[in-house]
């Protein structure tokens, strides 16, 4: 087998598997030192095959581009660099980049667990009042006036007795 | 408050007994928690880790789980006092490299250790002796839940406790426990259980936590994946997971001692040997050969002897216990010398190899 940059023989033999996609690629020994293959952490496909950098601006693009969170500045390359995110707010700023990797990573991608008690609190309440406002709206449109008069009173209920404030 | 004055006696410690004690060492539960609209400890500035560390420390120091507790900055421990702190697995390593800005909480028992300004606001565990999986859980539960009345923490709707790292999202919970297990490494099965149980999902490390030798046979188990799952549900798969491994160890002692008699026995008595006449010995050896003893012991081998009496020498024998005790700065070299005497003197009434005829 032949070296795929140059006509020697190919001693190195690389598979990639990206995005589902199967890559294959043949290199004599010196064109691997060349690329950096012997290091594996730093090698990609995509840099062989598109030029050095091509994988990063690929996974840039992915994300969004520089992508900053808006609430502690830290950027895309800072986690690819760190492994750790900047505050709270990052997990929304790069949702997108970070959706794959929680998949991966853990056994479903819906917390299933302890939830704050306030938060419990005012997610039972607001379903509650979505549901009473359902029934109004079904009231109102059967022309029902006395069940929403009802119904109308219970939601000034329980908006009478805020509970501590939702967050997120 | 002078941490010496604080914390219990090694040999309060050791005598600190819990179920299944032979092969399981600990049974430990942290959650990861952080405040909502602050950096993570990585991320702030120093005035923003002081800031938080003060806010935080004040609540923890106000439950009433924390009565009679301890809660210092890291700032105010020396070295040794922190490296004392990892042997007893109250701190991590990476918390121990820290200082101003980050903090530490033991609660009256020391059953509850909390870590300020780690890699997330909070890290908090319960750990007891043997396998309490359940009890640790309940115990922390308890502690986040207090906390969360007081502080306002990171949380998604959908992806749960929001964490500085992504591998710890969702419920934060990392379940482990320290388990003691010569009889798979002398029998050659160990490798196979990990990949087993790494198979499961769980993840296996050693004495203290990720990539650290499994010194002393000792082995972590913990689960790995945080998200997707209930704290319950966790705990179970793991209790489970735990018994299975439990009941592969004993069966490997029994097996060592039915098939491998003789061997079986060279190894404890070489131990115990090597224990009682060394004149210098360096922390590494000392916990390989107190764990073969501490397995013969489970096993009869040494009437006179109990488990608490060798988890203490294993505690006492690490580098920042063994200072402690001596009381004064010793090099490396030196130290391995009063470790040696130290074990001669606690092992000196012992029989050697107390055998059925």
């Amino acid at each position: 087998m032949k070296c795929c940059q140059c006509d020697k023989e190919a001693t190195v033999h690389l598979t990639e598997i990206i995005e589902g996609q199967m890559k294959k690629i043949d290199l004599c020994e010196e064109c691997a030192k060349e690329k950096g293959v012997t290091d594996p952490a730093g090698f990609g496909l995509a840099d062989l095959l598109l030029g050095l950098g091509a994988s990063q601006q690929i996974e840039d693009a992915a994300a969004g581009g520089q992508l900053s969170c808006g609430a502690c500045g830290f950027t895309h390359t800072d986690f690819k660099k760190a492994g750790r995110l900047g505050c709270p707010d990052c997990y929304e700023t790069f949702s997108e980049a970070l959706e794959g990797m929680i998949k991966q990573m853990h056994k479903g991608t819906q917390h299933h667990g302890k939830v704050p008690r306030a938060l419990r609190k005012a997610k039972d309440l607001s379903k509650q009042r979505t549901s009473l406002q359902e029934r109004l709206t079904r009231a109102v449109g059967e022309e029902n006036y006395e069940l929403a008069a009802q119904l109308r009173d219970q939601i000034k209920g329980l908006d009478a007795h805020p509970t501590e404030e939702a967050a997120d | 408050m002078n941490l010496y004055d604080f914390l219990s006696t090694t040999q309060e410690m050791a005598e600190n007994r819990g179920p299944h004690d032979h092969v399981v060492l600990s049974s430990r539960v942290r959650l990861a928690r952080n405040l909502k609209g602050h950096p993570f400890p990585g991320r702030a500035k120093k005035s923003d880790r002081v800031e938080a560390c003060e806010l935080i420390s004040a609540q923890v120091a106000g439950l009433a789980s924390m009565r009679g507790g301890y809660v210092e900055s890291m700032s105010s421990l020396q070295a040794l006092d922190k490296q004392l702190l990892v042997e007893r697995h109250y701190i991590s390593r990476e918390h121990a490299a820290k200082s101003a800005g980050s903090g530490l909480a033991l609660s009256k028992d020391e059953s509850v250790s909390i870590m300020i300004n780690e890699e997330d606001h909070l890290r908090m565990q319960s750990i007891l002796p043997g396998l309490q999986l359940k009890q640790v859980w309940q115990k922390i539960d308890r502690v986040d839940t207090n906390l969360e009345a007081r502080l306002q923490f990171a949380f998604h709707d959908r992806l749960g406790y929001l964490t500085a790292c992504p591998t710890n999202l969702g419920t934060g919970i990392r379940v482990s426990a320290m388990l003691h297990l010569p009889g798979l490494v002398l029998q050659e099965q160990i490798n196979q259980i990990i990949q087993a149980v790494t198979k499961l999902g769980h993840a296996v490390r050693g004495l203290y936590g990720e990539g650290t030798e499994a010194l002393g046979h000792i082995f972590q188990v913990s689960n790995q994946m945080t998200l997707g799952e209930s704290e319950t549900d966790i705990v179970e798969r793991i209790s489970k997971v735990l018994l299975q491994i439990i009941e592969h160890e004993e069966n490997a002692r029994q097996t060592l001692l039915k098939n491998k008699t003789t061997e079986l026995h060279n190894y404890v008595g070489r131990a115990f040997g090597v224990l009682a006449h060394a004149r210098i010995i360096n922390s590494k050896e000392t916990m390989n050969q107190i764990s073969l003893m501490r397995m013969g012991t489970s096993m009869g081998m040494f009437p006179t002897l109990t488990l608490a009496a060798l988890d203490e020498l294993f505690l006492i024998s690490q580098p920042a216990h063994l200072q402690h005790l001596l009381g004064a700065k010793h090099a490396g070299e030196e130290r391995d010398v009063h470790r040696a005497n130290l074990l001669r003197e606690r092992l000196a009434g012992v029989k050697g190899l107390q055998l059925p005829k």
